[in-house]
């Protein structure tokens, strides 16, 4: 038990962070974050040889995401976030700065993640994929639809259109 | 590694420059690129820009001492087998818009979107939201004053318990509600506002029955809205905002309604 906790312990901080981008409520962030340890030591016996970062945040958002469909059941129309990154001037926002954060909760989960997991986490992207399960190539391009969606919601660039860059393997 | 790796710069690269995962003769190629191409060097220090914004914005949480009950020592306690708890204090805020009156309304095709609302429960929130928003002296019905008179009449009026869904979160407060004819029964129309004075509107009746859906988009003008059914309710939230921070609250609602509900079984 003192080497789970060893192990564990350092990670929390990240999860916590992480877990609190996602919910946008601190209190709610931290149960989720005590529902992940509580699987993660339940799971332990069976966890297999490999990245524990990439383990307890897949543990992580798996609870998340089996949360908001068990719960609510209701998920964000496609539709619905297409708007949202290309809703152009916003008369708000004029007033003041946009929070980032209201910019990565309008992203679709899968893009949220990645964004979160690459640039807040310092993950590399093959430990991205891991945790999401996808490969690499996903990520990627995921990664990169995020970024366009910021730099829109944040209006830091006019265009995100990146059709002149040719992509290597 | 040289500087001069042969390969061209392809995106990859360029989202691995941001995150400063190239090695340092592959950052030199890159650095070299971008200063013949101002275009994509731009997309660059706007993801660079997002990115720093973001972890300043996230650091302070991983700063905090980890809190007692996170400590493994604590967690490891015998199997007290609990049901994942992070969502219902998200519902804990309060409220529960369980409106009677028969329902007058079936369920249409999906509205397609975004566009202009077409779903007549849509359009008749929007058209309440018009009315009702612009009025200086009677916005509301009832006012929230401690909003315990508002549950009262809200739940007399409508024949079922009524709470009220807590926006703070989303920087609104309550001001009061209305009742509205909705086809055979009636309509509930809650108000609030921010501090600069934006207005919002959340719409609830009964049906359709069962089922669940999907948050729906619609935009008239300046006026935007989200509406879903969950549960055998319909709920329309609709302000003169951006689409982000109405969805915030479509969320905030709809995690409080669905968390209420299920928690009041």
């Amino acid at each position: 038990m003192d080497d789970l906790a060893v192990l564990i312990e350092p990670q929390i901080p990240a999860l916590r962070r992480y877990a609190t981008a996602l919910l946008r409520q601190r209190e709610a962030a931290d149960d989720l974050v005590q529902d992940t340890l509580e699987r993660a030591i339940r799971a332990w016996p069976q966890r297999r040889e490999g990245d524990l970062r990439a383990w307890l945040f897949a543990i992580l958002r798996n609870r998340y995401l089996e949360g908001v469909r068990r719960r609510r059941g209701i998920e964000v129309g496609v539709e619905a976030l297409d708007t949202i990154t290309d809703a152009g001037t916003d008369p708000e926002a004029a007033l003041g700065a946009r929070d980032v954060l209201d910019g990565i909760a309008a992203l679709p989960e899968e893009q949220r993640s990645v964004l979160l997991l690459v640039a807040v986490e310092d993950m590399s992207y093959a430990e991205v994929a891991a945790v999401l399960a996808v490969p690499v190539g996903t990520v990627m391009s995921r990664l990169s639809r995020a970024r366009g969606r910021m730099r829109a919601f944040l209006d830091l660039a006019p265009t995100i259109v990146t059709g002149h860059l040719r992509r290597v393997k | 590694m040289t500087a001069s790796d042969p390969r061209p710069i392809g995106e990859d690269d360029l989202h691995a420059f941001v995150d400063g995962r190239l090695d340092p003769g592959r950052r030199a190629g890159v650095e070299a690129w971008l200063a013949a191409h101002p275009e994509a060097a731009a997309r660059v220090a706007a993801d660079r820009e997002v990115r720093d914004r973001l972890r300043a914005r996230l650091a302070p949480v991983a700063e905090e001492p980890i809190p007692a009950r996170l400590r493994i020592a604590n967690l490891a306690t015998p199997h007290r087998m609990r049901i994942s708890r992070w969502w219902t204090n998200v519902a804990a805020a309060a409220l529960l818009l369980a409106l009677g009156g028969a329902s007058g309304w079936v369920g249409r095709g999906s509205m397609p979107g975004p566009g202009a609302p077409t779903e007549p429960m849509t359009q008749a929130a929007v058209s309440a939201f018009r009315t009702y928003v612009v009025e200086a002296a009677h916005p509301v019905e009832v006012r929230a004053d401690g909003s315990s008179d508002l549950v009262q009449w809200l739940t007399a009026r409508l024949a079922r318990p009524v709470t009220v869904p807590d926006l703070q979160a989303q920087g609104f407060r309550l001001m009061g509600g209305r009742l509205l004819p909705a086809g055979d029964g009636l309509a509930a129309m809650l108000m609030y506002d921010d501090d600069r004075g934006t207005r919002l509107t959340l719409y609830s009746r009964a049906g359709p029955s069962g089922g669940r859906g999907v948050f729906r988009y619609a935009r008239a003008d300046d006026v935007a809205a989200f509406s879903w059914i969950d549960s055998g309710m319909s709920y329309v939230v609709t302000a003169r905002t951006d689409e982000a921070r109405l969805l915030r609250v479509a969320q905030a609602v709809d995690a409080q309604v669905s968390g209420q509900r299920d928690g009041a079984r």
